[in-house]
């Protein structure tokens, strides 16, 4: 464990909420299914799961390190249904990107079909509302390991819609599917349960851009009361499912740019059956508390799995990555790249679990986190967490702490740049080995202009 | 070449510098006018490399007496990237390696920089190309070095060669360049010497420091000065060189030792 302070673990007031009557008015409140849904059986199963929990604090092992506390002390209330008269003044806006006309846009967990653009989908593909989801899905939906996990349960035992993707057998999409999860604003504070079913069927080939934030104020309109209600905290609690079958490929980019005020709780887990090709590039950007648990399991032999991350926290944010990748075959090659940047008083952490039981010989993984700090107060706690119980495995792992070089920013100013100008060439090079891999140059340099401008705020 | 009653270019009188409370530089006295080219030589710890990083303005040293004027302005007053802009530039004795920026990129921020300053056209990406390609041709490099971190994985060589690249590109009023003929090979040292030659002008000047008189063979010094111990001992023309190359620096301080760096 890096730690670059110490930490002071005091006791804030909201330790004392009762955390399991936190999560029984969370049940209580869901909104209801309607009749002979399809999902009713999912959601009792997951219901039944939390009936002896709590919700977690830093006494959990898992969430030592960034208290998700302070979501407890605020009295969050289902998002309700938004259709699109309803948003008003508020927009898609920037989310879409002309350059990726596959676009699936869910508001408050809802799919809308308005404002989705579904035209250019080719046969063999199919992408629908979870609302209906027949027993088709029931091997899939809610199926995979680490279910029971209360954020997960939670949103299991909420969901009312959400969205399936299915990439039919032997297909293959060139064009990245872009799916929009964008929570609109409320008076009340609000939690968004979002969740993604992909199926990608026995040697398919497809791109996805999953993204995360807020829908977009009418600026023009200046302070309307809108925009007012818009410094209310709202929370997304999001899990997608990915199955990816035999010799499937699939690389996925997930941004989380929720509004500042945001809580994000997101889990990403993740089948492979034998032969398939994984690749992740996770971008977590936004949120005052941000966590994403991304969960590979290695169902095949000869599975090969890139996990690219990087963090950007500034200010009071607190961004937490807990990865997981189980291995449980032989033959299988794991390559992950964390990095973070954190700036002012900002806590980034990175938990990255690899577990290598006795059966899976021959792996071969990888792990290197990378950490920026920025300013003396900023904090990162870094850990790689190797349960390798297989003799015959080679596992590689580091992590490096370290602050702009000041050799590095005099050659540049050498060279006529400004101070300023030489820190954010630095920035950009520490961030775009992570945000080349998103396959959209729009949506690539929107974050790189993001990083640089939430260091400068 | 000695041009008479040129403009003074670099006029050092009595630098003294340290760093960590350690006085590196103890009173240097050094004039430069346009037209003219300076070779430095002198042992390992001499305070060379000191002296060009203090005229570029490395944090890391203090000044602790002395002035420094270049073309007229007080150059202490200004910081690192001004003092570039201004016209000064360094050929770093270890070029470093910036991981993540592209060279690319990093030429045309550097060469957007100066532009703006002088209040001259910025060039975008595709203007921009056109003139890297053909400064790439001064240094005989090939365009792929283009697209890779800035000096990442480069060999000794093409780090030096990158360096004189981003001198073609500024084209500094004072270039001073500290070793940029270490490992190099004839080739490669040519080619180097090539580049500068190209710069030479009468109204620009060169430093140059080096411990082979083998350079001096292909970029001919007006002076060389010899520093030892942190002040410059002796200075000379370019048949200096031959008798340092015969005798070491030695004959040079025996009469009055002074306590040297390492
Ligand atoms: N940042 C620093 N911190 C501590 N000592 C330094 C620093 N920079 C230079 N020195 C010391 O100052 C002295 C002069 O170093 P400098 O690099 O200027 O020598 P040089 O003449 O360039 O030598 P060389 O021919 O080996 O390149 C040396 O003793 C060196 O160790
Ligand atoms: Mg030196």
């Amino acid at each position: 464990m890096v730690n670059t302070s110490e930490l002071e673990r005091k006791a804030t007031p909201s330790a004392d909420l009762d955390r399991a009557a936190t999560l029984q008015r969370l049940i209580q409140q869901r909104h209801p299914l309607p009749a002979h849904s399809g999902l009713q059986t999912i959601r009792d199963r997951a219901l039944n799961l939390l009936q002896d929990q709590a919700l977690p604090n830093t006494k959990d092992e898992e969430w030592r390190f960034a208290d998700p506390s302070a979501l407890y002390a605020i009295p969050f209330q289902p998002a309700p249904a938004v259709d699109v008269e309803s948003m008003g003044d508020w927009t898609v806006g920037d989310w879409a990107i002309a350059t990726l006309p596959i676009r699936i846009v869910v508001i408050n967990g809802r799919l809308s079909s308005e404002l989705s653009n579904l035209e250019s989908l080719p046969p063999g593909i199919a992408i629908g509302s979870l609302a209906t989801a027949d027993e088709t899905l029931q091997p899939y939906l809610a199926q995979q390991q680490g279910m029971n996990e209360v954020f997960t349960a939670l949103n299991t035992a909420s969901f009312s819609d959400g969205v399936v993707i299915r990439i039919g057998k032997n297909q293959r999409l060139e064009t990245p599917i872009h799916l929009l999860f964008l929570t609109a604003p409320s008076a009340a504070p609000i939690v968004t349960t979002s969740r993604a079913l992909v199926i990608a069927e026995t040697g398919s080939s497809a791109t996805l851009i999953e993204e995360y934030g807020a829908l977009d104020g009418g600026s023009s309109l200046g302070t309307s009361s809108l925009d007012a209600s818009n410094s209310n905290p709202y929370w997304t609690n999001a899990v997608t499912e990915v199955w990816l079958g035999d010799n499937a490929q699939l690389h996925h980019t997930r941004t989380q740019r929720e509004a500042a005020t945001a809580f994000h709780i997101g889990k990403t887990t993740v089948s492979q059956s034998r032969d398939s090709r994984y690749s992740l590039c996770a971008v977590s950007l936004g949120a005052q508390f941000s966590r994403h648990n991304p969960e590979i399991v290695l169902t095949g032999l000869q599975t090969e799995t890139h996990l690219n991350g990087f963090t950007l926290a500034v200010q009071s944010q607190v961004a937490d990555t807990h990865s997981l990748i189980h291995f449980a075959q032989p033959y299988c090659i794991a390559k992950q790249l964390h990095k973070c940047i954190a700036n002012d008083r900002a806590r980034v952490v990175f938990n990255g679990k690899l577990e290598v039981p006795k059966a899976a010989q021959q792996t071969n993984a990888a792990q290197l986190s990378r950490n920026l700090l920025l300013s003396p107060k900023a904090r990162v706690d870094t850990k790689p967490q190797l349960e390798i119980v297989a003799d015959d495995v080679k596992c590689a792992h580091g992590a490096t702490v370290s602050q702009l070089d000041d050799e590095e920013i005099f050659y540049l100013q050498s060279r006529g740049l400004d101070r300023k100008s030489a820190c954010d060439l630095l920035v950009k090079g520490f961030t775009a080995e992570i945000t080349e891999k998103v396959p959209s140059e729009e949506l690539r340099s929107r974050l790189l202009q993001s990083v640089l401008s939430q260091i400068q705020s | 070449m000695i041009i008479e009653n040129s403009e003074v270019i670099l006029s050092v009188n009595d630098l003294t510098a340290e760093v960590d409370d350690i006085e590196i530089l103890k009173g240097i006295n050094l004039e430069i006018k346009a037209g003219e080219i300076h070779a430095i030589m002198g042992p390992n710890g001499s305070g060379k490399s000191t002296l060009s990083k203090v005229l570029t303005g490395h944090p890391a040293y203090t000044i602790t007496g002395g002035t420094v004027t270049f073309k007229g302005q007080n150059l202490l007053d200004l910081a690192p990237e001004e003092r570039s802009r201004e016209g000064l530039f360094l050929s770093f004795q270890y070029p470093l390696e910036i991981p993540g920026v592209s060279n690319l990129d990093f030429l045309r921020v550097a060469y957007n920089s100066k532009q703006k300053h002088l209040g001259l056209e910025e060039l975008d990406a595709f203007d921009f190309d056109d003139l890297i390609r053909d400064r790439l041709d001064i240094v005989k490099m090939n365009p792929a070095f283009l697209d890779r971190s800035v000096n990442e994985g480069f060999s000794g060589g093409e780090k030096k060669r990158n360096e004189i690249l981003q001198m073609a590109l500024l084209e500094p009023t004072l270039a001073i360049l500290d070793e940029t003929d270490s490992g190099l090979d004839i080739d490669a040292l040519r080619i180097v010497a090539n580049g500068v030659n190209q710069l030479a002008q009468s109204d620009r000047a060169i430093l140059m420091i080096t411990h082979y008189q083998r350079l001096l063979d292909y970029i001919v010094p007006d002076y060389i000065h010899v520093m030892e111990g942190g002040r410059i001992v002796t200075t000379g023309g370019k048949e200096l060189a031959l008798e340092l190359e015969e005798r070491g620096y030695d004959w040079l301080t025996e009469a009055e030792p002074i306590g040297a760096g390492v």
